[in-house]
């Protein structure tokens, strides 16, 4: 088992003959992933690596019966490409798109409300469940699966942490990067949950940074809620107040939105927080191990 | 991105959002040729740099007379003021807004944000103009009053008259506060704005609501459908580093310590710095090279680091998905050619095609300290700097 994909998702790519849709579509053939289509409007009835192309999303779902689209067009017609699968009811949408406006995203998340659909970014890496399904940039051959679940606000700092469990024999049921912008699809706690409930995933590693209160929010829903342990970590612990740090999110405004206050609040709620980002792998073997659920977890 | 306050305050105008009138001034006889245009009893002179704080630091002053202004106007321009958002170094006065004096009553707050966790843009009043409105938040939160606006129908006048009534704006007077946060709502959404706090609004004896600050921020995701914002950018207000790196679409950001980083992503950045600073080191700067760099994107933010004369060592630490570790060897090479590396260098590379970047590293000749992981690389290029 795992959450949001699993080898039986049905994928379509949004930007489908772009270079980065393309390039990634390939790319997540070739790990498997079972590709059904592309939608580029313009091109339908063409076919990019065997993969049929349609002009509209509601065709390509109607078609393919795809359950879950990826996005990769351009930040100016992103918002645009996030509603129209929203209309088609694809159950999952993951945004990969950087640099959407922020009152764009304001207008689709109003757009959502009362919708089918689950939104995954944007400014995101992706999905994936190791061995089945692979919906992103991230590098599809660092991840093994395995119980532990990943949920982050940053791609390549992902990457870090499923390395340092691959390395040391611990695989992964799902990572899931819910991306770096202020205002997004799931957040923290909508991911939480459904780690929670899925029988295969044991424990939780959550990775936040500084910006917003979304670190603090799920710190709570952790301590009232979980009942998988959960280990952390906050990145941007040095980072000076009022500078954007690459990420649109990740900002102290304020004086909120620090990471000593997320930190302390993590803390406070029964999360254990590496110290580094050097440690994290380390860290959550340590609660594991604590937990008696080591074993468990080791890839045989 | 941000603007001078009187710019922000020329947009508002656009939204029937009053304010004082005023004009810009880059040198002294310009700032007396305004205030003598304006022909007001008293003029307001008013340093423009990118920062709040400015009237604590003496960056606003109020002359009641031509010589007054000329005075103030040669002591402000070139003046470095340092205010507490603007760092211990201060920021130069290079122009000036020049405003026609009002009678101020009363004093008030009306920001707008996007607020995050409703994922809606939020305007928020309180009675307590003037000061600092972090303060009020966090010492009488109660003083600040919220309304949530649906974007599908913009902020509705019955939004702005529960806040006006709120912050005991005169009845009287509440029409026009109403019609200064219609207009002031117009202008953020219209101009995509990240921010836009009017601190202080005033209510004047004549009976005008204005607006006597006016702080916009854009969102600079949303610049390219607003050149008209773009033009308003002043590049004396920016890091020159900054300038350099946003050319190649680099994410940089000038900090104060001596090890340059230079890493792929922003959160791994960040951690970068933070694993920097747990090894007792400190950096010179956040630097995302982003997820699609190329050699000579690569090659530039070498130069852009090296560049700093406080750096004393580079670490470089790409853990490559979609950016290939031997994309960053090439550049790593290829700066080492162009501009020559004279200072220590360490390197951790992990990811997709991670053996082939290693590769090219080790028959470059080049003097690099290869380090296995994150904390392998901090713990090495500290005690280099050392």
């Amino acid at each position: 088992m795992s959450i949001l994909v699993n080898k039986d998702t049905k994928v379509i790519t949004q930007g489908i003959t772009g270079s980065t849709g393309l390039f990634h579509t390939k790319q997540a053939v070739e790990y498997g992933t079972n590709m059904v289509g592309g939608v580029t409007p313009g091109k339908g009835g063409t076919e990019v690596e065997g993969i049929p192309v349609f002009d509209t999303v509601a065709e390509a779902v109607e078609k393919t019966g795809a359950d879950a689209t990826v996005i990769y067009v351009p930040p100016a017609f992103a918002a645009d490409a996030i509603m129209e699968a929203v209309d088609a009811e694809i159950p999952l949408i993951v945004c990969i798109t950087e640099g959407i406006p922020v009152l764009d995203m304001v207008k689709v998340k109003k757009y959502m409300e009362g919708k089918k659909s689950l939104l995954i970014g944007p400014n995101c890496p992706g999905v994936i469940t190791p061995g089945e399904c692979k919906i992103g940039i991230m590098p599809g051959y660092i991840h093994k699966p395995g119980k532990i679940g990943i949920v982050s606000r940053s791609g390549t700092l992902t990457y870090e942490a499923v390395h340092q469990l691959s390395t040391q024999n611990i695989g992964q049921s799902t990572a899931v990067g819910i991306g770096g912008d202020p205002v997004k699809g799931m957040e923290f706690i909508d991911v939480l949950e459904k780690f929670n409930e899925d029988p295969e995933t044991e424990a939780v590693i959550m990775i936040g940074e500084i910006g917003g209160t979304a670190e603090e929010e799920a710190a709570e829903w952790i301590k009232a809620n979980m009942t998988k342990p959960v280990v952390g970590f906050i990145g941007g612990q040095t980072a000076p107040p009022g500078k954007r740090m690459g990420h649109a999110g990740a900002i102290i405004s304020g004086g909120k939105g620090t990471a000593k206050e997320k930190i302390a609040k993590l803390e406070e709620c029964g999360v254990r927080v590496a110290k580094t980002p050097a440690v994290i792998g380390d860290t959550l073997i340590e609660v594991l191990k604590e937990k008696g659920l080591y074993e468990k977890c080791l890839i045989k | 991105m941000n603007i001078h306050e009187y710019q922000g305050k020329e947009i508002l105008k656009q939204y029937c959002v009053r304010v004082p009138e005023g004009k810009v001034a880059f040198s002294v006889d310009e700032a007396v040729e305004a205030a003598k245009s304006l022909g007001t009893g008293v003029t307001v002179v008013k340093a423009q740099i990118h920062a709040g704080g400015r009237g604590k630091a003496g960056g606003v002053k109020v002359a009641k007379n031509l010589d007054e202004v000329r005075s103030y106007a040669e002591e402000l321009l070139g003046k470095v003021l340092v205010t507490h958002q603007t760092g211990p170094e201060g920021k130069e006065v290079k122009r000036l807004w020049i405003e026609e004096g009002c009678d101020i009553k009363k004093e008030y707050y009306v920001g707008l944000v996007v607020d995050r966790s409703t994922n809606r843009v939020v305007m928020m009043a309180s009675e307590e103009g003037g000061t600092e409105i972090e303060e009020v938040a966090a010492k009488t939160p109660e003083k600040i009053f919220k309304e949530v606006i649906d974007p599908a129908v913009g902020l509705m006048p019955f939004q702005a008259r529960k806040l006006a009534f709120a912050i005991n704006i005169p009845k009287e007077l509440v029409n026009k506060a109403v019609k200064f946060m219609m207009g002031l709502y117009q202008a953020f959404v219209s101009k995509d704005c990240s921010i836009a706090e009017i601190n202080p609004l005033v209510v004047t004896g004549d009976g005008e609501v204005m607006a006597l600050d006016a702080k916009l921020n854009f969102d600079s995701n949303a610049l390219f459908r607003h050149p008209e914002v773009q033009e308003l950018r002043d590049l004396d207000e920016e890091d020159p580093k900054e300038i350099e790196a946003s050319k190649y679409d680099l994410s940089y950001i000038a900090l104060d310590g001596n090890i340059g980083c230079m890493v792929n992503g922003a959160g791994l950045a960040m951690a970068t710095m933070d694993i920097i600073k747990h090894y007792g080191g400190e950096p010179a700067n956040f630097l995302d090279v982003g997820g699609g760099a190329t050699t000579e994107k690569v090659t530039e933010a070498f130069k852009i680091i090296l560049d700093d004369d406080n750096v004393k060592g580079i670490l470089v630490n790409i853990f490559g998905g979609i950016m290939k570790c031997d994309v960053i060897a090439n550049g790593v090479v290829e700066a080492a050619k162009q501009v020559g590396i004279d200072r220590p260098l360490v390197v951790r590379l992990e990811g997709t095609n991670v053996e082939l970047g290693k590769k090219i590293l080790n028959e470059s000749g080049l003097n690099i300290v290869a380090a296995e992981s994150m904390a392998d690389a901090a713990e090495k290029i500290v005690s280099l700097v050392k």
